[in-house]
């Protein structure tokens, strides 16, 4: 019978990714749903230590799965690790957080395991012992709710979206390793340069000021960039902007580009066009910075700034700068 | 070098979308569909890949009717012949039972390249590439916006949070393609014309030899229940100028939104 849940928990350069500790918590709330207990899997070289950063979040079982393979991110590596703990724990659920990383491999093990996928999850409809994901579908243009017909599905949730619970330093989880040796790695990793310019990651940022069409040219990302310091905010950007050439596509949000959910989002000299809304329409607070009172961002601004951005940006900055000396 | 590109034809992106009677999909009627527009980045790279190392490019698809255009634009760009996977049992399939049926439409076909678009928009999966590789026991790459072939090896770039990645692996294998990978061409109206006299070989799963395996009951999930965005409550507009807007809206970040 598989009970439980397994969290797969992302690290690079042994770094844990906040977005995997999201999926952890939000497991938790439906452990007793899911008729066992949440464990926890970590994949990498020399990786033991992150267990006590993964322990203070109360999984009661962490897997290991340690080895040089696994230094380099290959698919198929992670595919055997995963689809091993997975037989291993025998979960009714797998839970990650969707990232690059997943978005790559998770549904490739979960056909391993022949089990769905249902990703990009930003809430669940609970309905006694069935869990009903909901995922935006067509852009966000609506919502679906899912039923599952399978003994084990994998679920990857929007970064951002869900809260991590407080820490508990003094929980032990049991520690077990678990030994995998992934055959046949046809592709893997080489090399991984680092993006250039940006301080905090865009799909985690918690604030996020994006430029589009309306700051009229590259020379003047300064004035937004001087705004993301004073906020610690990450930048993005129009795809109008991307396709000009003013700034690399990492940074472009919307259908093509990249889907964040932050706390609050800055649209700056951006019309509001349904693929761009579809790349930010779950932020929380949503402000729009437009010179046309009829741009139709405004529609779904929580608050509106009606001015030119080059006179509204730095007296903004110099606001928040103001406020945080404070 | 044979080259197999999956495209997925869905609702025009523009499209206004409604939830439809049964209120577990969306209303499909006066829908224009399109070549989902990752897909159209796949198509171009076959096409580039097969006017520098020759060989023989095929567009498969998995839907009913509405596939026909889709299958027949890309022959308009040049790809050389089509594939539709048509059956009444293959509807509103979820991604693990689309790539059952593509690995059994492809498998036998002798391809050192599968490629697929990195999403199918709207449903917005993004599984049946990975999935894909993992049936037809291939390596693969997502997400990719460089790819370099030479012979059976092959580089590709792909962006991952705050950086970019390399991944070098060997051919045959499944790729899918984002955004930046090139610029679709557009068909050439000769092109059009001659995309109109070619057959577009129809399968169904019979054919395919997965008659009653996949889809149906078989699909391990479906959609339950549809509903429209909560509407966002109508926002404010901040009144006077310039400095009154911005000092009006720090204050209500910071006390009403609490975000600062
Ligand atoms: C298949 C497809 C996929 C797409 N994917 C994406 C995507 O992922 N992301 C995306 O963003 N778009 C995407 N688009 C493009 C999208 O439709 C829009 O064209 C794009 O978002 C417009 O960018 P923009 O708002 O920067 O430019 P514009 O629409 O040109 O808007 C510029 C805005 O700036 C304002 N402005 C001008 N000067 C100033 C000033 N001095 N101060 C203040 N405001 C000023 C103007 O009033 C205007 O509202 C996609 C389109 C298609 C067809
Ligand atoms: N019905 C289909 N027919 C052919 N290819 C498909 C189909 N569905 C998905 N694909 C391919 O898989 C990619 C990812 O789709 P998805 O996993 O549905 O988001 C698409 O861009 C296509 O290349």
């Amino acid at each position: 019978m598989s009970q439980g849940i397994l969290v797969f928990i992302e690290q690079r350069n042994g770094q844990i990714r906040k977005a995997s500790l999201e999926a952890l918590c939000e497991a938790q709330k439906h452990e007793a749903l899911s008729g066992g207990k949440v464990s926890a899997v970590i994949i990498g070289e020399n990786i033991k230590a992150l267990a006590d950063q993964v322990g203070k979040y109360k999984p009661s079982k962490i897997i290991l799965v340690d080895g040089p393979e696994f230094g380099a991110y290959s698919a198929e590596a992670y595919t055997a690790a995963l689809a091993e703990a997975v037989q291993k724990v025998s979960p009714k659920f797998v839970f990650a957080a969707q990232t690059s990383m997943a978005k790559d491999f998770l549904p490739r093990a979960a056909a391993r395991c022949d089990a769905p996928v249902i990703s990009d999850v930003m809430s669940f409809v609970v309905d006694g012992d069935k869990l009903g994901p909901v995922r935006p579908m067509y852009s966000g243009k609506c919502f679906g709710q899912y039923e599952i017909n399978s003994p084990l599905a994998f679920i990857t949730v929007r970064p951002n979206v869900f809260p991590i619970a407080e820490e508990d330093a003094a929980f032990k989880p049991e520690i077990e390793e678990l030994a995998v040796k992934p055959e046949n790695i046809r592709a893997k990793v080489v090399e991984t340069h680092k993006a250039e310019g940006q301080k905090v990651e865009l799909s985690e940022a918690s604030i996020v000021v994006a430029g589009g069409r309306g700051i009229k040219g590259p020379e003047n990302w300064g004035v937004l960039q001087d705004l993301c310091d004073v906020l610690g905010a990450a930048l993005a950007a129009s795809r109008a902007v991307v396709d000009a050439g003013w700034i690399d596509h990492q940074h472009q949000v919307g259908q093509t580009g990249k889907v964040v959910s932050p706390q609050l989002y800055i649209a700056c000299g951006i019309s509001g066009a349904i693929q761009h809304l579809a790349g930010m329409s779950s932020s929380k607070i949503i402000v729009a910075i437009n010179k046309d009172p009829e741009a139709p961002i405004f529609k779904h601004a929580t608050y509106g700034v009606v001015g030119d951005l080059m006179e509204v940006i730095p007296k903004l900055t110099a606001e928040v700068k103001a406020l945080n000396n404070n | 070098m044979k080259i197999a590109v999956c495209v997925k034809s869905v609702p025009d992106t523009e499209a206004k979308i409604a939830i439809g009677a049964d209120k577990n999909n969306i209303e499909l009627t006066g829908v224009r569909f399109i070549t989902s527009p990752f897909d159209e980045f796949a198509i171009e790279e076959a096409l580039k890949l097969k006017e520098k190392n020759g060989g023989e490019t095929t567009v498969i698809s998995v839907g009913s009717k509405e596939v026909t255009d889709v299958l027949r634009d890309s022959l308009a760009r040049g790809i050389d012949s089509a594939v539709h996977v048509d059956d009444p049992d293959l509807t509103w399939l979820d991604p693990l039972s689309t790539a059952k049926v593509l690995a059994a439409a492809i498998k036998d076909g002798g391809y050192d390249l599968i490629l697929c678009g990195q999403q199918g928009v709207g449903g917005d999966n993004g599984q049946v590439p990975s999935i894909l590789a993992e049936l037809l026991d291939l390596p693969h790459v997502t997400n990719i916006i460089k790819l370099e072939v030479d012979g059976t090896k092959f580089k590709a770039e792909r962006e991952i949070e705050g950086a970019h990645e390399f991944v070098e692996g060997t051919l045959p294998a499944v790729l899918s393609a984002q955004k930046g990978l090139n610029e679709p061409r557009y068909p050439s109206i000769k092109g059009v014309m001659a995309a109109r006299r070619k057959e577009i070989a129809v399968k169904n799963a019979e054919a395919l030899g997965i008659k009653g395996q996949v889809g149906g009951d078989n699909r391990k999930v479906t959609i339950k229940l549809m509903t429209m965005p909560p509407v966002r409550e109508q926002g404010r507009r901040l009144d006077g100028d310039v400095d009154q807007q911005v000092k009006t809206l720090v204050g209500l970040l910071r006390s009403e939104a609490h975000v600062l």
